[in-house]
């Protein structure tokens, strides 16, 4: 147990407990539940353990499901950005990501933007197909990822200027 | 056997990720199929606990507003205490006469964003709830009891896609199924109203008889508008409920005390 794990558990509780009690039941304009919790992703060490970030993102996403009554939806798309993680992180950084020293505060701020919208993106989309689950709902669809996720997007990068980690 | 395990090896978080979304997979579709999964829902001991702690607090906020709702109930039950019809009572009826029973409840947690929303309840198995009764608010339906847990319950609110409720049109006493179509979370839709029914804007729909779970004529909301549907054989209805659904603060159960006659006497016929 050093220090960093406790950090991560801590961030985890924070997440869960802002996600379910604060920005499940925002429902702004209606149907907005901006969901933050996507932050646990974009804070995750670079070259960590994969094997243990997926069962990390199952229990997180379990965890939500476990408050919201939404089956196991989250875990579904919590799961598969978990999985696609690394795959996004190539493509916003580019060759940078493979160096060994390669740290996320050393990538410029349109970088990290564009990566946290990629894992939203992805997470809304699967999650929203899935809560729905129907084709011929799919303009709905399509609204709720871009709003929601527009949403999202906004609030975890407020989150994330609030808690960053001093650069330089 | 060496090829296997090297395998194995390389493709071990691919073989993870397969593995945990099959059983998220599997948890999704079977809550979807049948009733939600026995413990995988807010019912639990742990969700349960942190929403009331967060309920107890919030509370506080709207006691104003509650009181005015409760003030205006008591209002309109003592306007019909007061205005009833003077009669000569021979006997005095028995508590175990009665055919349904109240219990009361706070919500703990609510949801409407979704399309299959639920909302949790801090009273069960020890207050006697139990699946398939009805729940209501002072204005009006909020849906059915789908899982228990001894402290706290979990109610399919109307506004899910799974839920159908009976359902009729007050003056006409013509029936159909409430469904939601997941747009607004205020208005909901009334079917299988036959064509030949005429139908006003403005008109109270209140729940059927054909429900053992609701009691006949408790209200639901006025028709806001209607058309026919695709088959031009019968009306898509949009309700607009009694109930904001946004503000749902307490609740009343209802006990069907005739539930396991009617059920044993039905499923003699089958």
């Amino acid at each position: 147990m050093n220090s960093k794990t406790i950090v991560h558990i801590i961030r985890f509780f924070f997440l869960v407990l802002a996600q379910v009690l604060v920005f499940n039941n925002l429902n702004f304009l209606g149907f907005i539940n901006p969901m933050i919790y996507i932050l646990y992703f974009y804070w995750y060490p670079v070259k960590e353990n994969r094997a243990i970030l997926l069962l990390a993102s199952f229990i997180l996403g379990l965890t939500i499901d476990l408050f919201s009554d939404t089956m196991a939806i989250h875990t579904v798309s919590c799961l598969t950005i978990a999985y696609m993680r690394s795959g996004i992180m190539r493509f916003c950084f580019g060759v940078n990501y493979d160096f060994q020293n390669f740290k996320l505060a050393s990538t410029t701020t349109l970088q990290q933007i564009t990566f946290l919208a990629l894992l939203i993106l992805f997470h809304h989309f699967i999650f929203f197909f899935l809560e729905i689950f129907s084709f011929s709902n799919l303009l709905l669809i399509l609204k709720k990822v871009l709003i929601v996720g527009a949403a999202s997007l906004v609030l975890s990068l407020l989150i994330r200027s609030l808690f960053s980690i001093q650069k330089k | 056997m060496q090829q296997i395990i090297n395998f194995l090896i390389k493709n071990k978080n691919g073989l993870l990720y397969v593995f945990l979304l099959t059983i998220a997979l599997g948890l999704t579709v079977q809550s979807n199929s049948y009733h939600q999964s026995k413990y995988f829902n807010s019912t639990n001991w742990f969700a349960g606990n942190i929403y009331q702690t967060s309920s107890n607090i919030t509370t506080y906020f709207s006691l104003e507003q509650e009181n005015k709702t409760l003030l205006d109930e008591n209002k309109r039950l003592r306007h019909q205490l007061f205005n009833q019809a003077l009669e000569f009572i021979d006997s005095i009826p028995l508590d175990t006469t009665l055919s349904y029973n109240l219990i009361t409840a706070n919500v703990v947690k609510n949801s409407y964003s979704l399309s299959k929303n639920y909302i949790t309840i801090n009273a069960g198995q020890k207050q006697g709830l139990e699946q398939d009764m009805g729940v209501m608010t002072a204005n009006g339906i909020i849906g059915i009891i789908e899982r228990t847990s001894p402290k706290f319950s979990i109610i399919q609110s109307i506004l899910n896609t799974k839920s159908t409720i009976n359902a009729k049109l007050k003056n006409s006493n013509y029936f159909g199924s409430l469904v939601w179509d997941t747009k607004d979370f205020n208005t909901v839709q009334l079917t299988d109203i036959p064509r030949m029914v005429e139908i006003k804007e403005g008109d109270t729909v209140v729940t059927g008889a054909m429900s053992s779970i609701f009691p006949e004529n408790i209200p639901i909301g006025t028709i806001t508008d209607y058309s026919l549907n695709t088959s031009e054989n019968s009306y898509n209805i949009n309700i607009s409920l009694f109930q904001d659904m946004a503000n749902v603060k307490n609740v009343y159960i209802i006990k069907n005390e005739n539930l396991t006659e009617l059920n044993e006497l039905e499923k003699g016929i089958e």
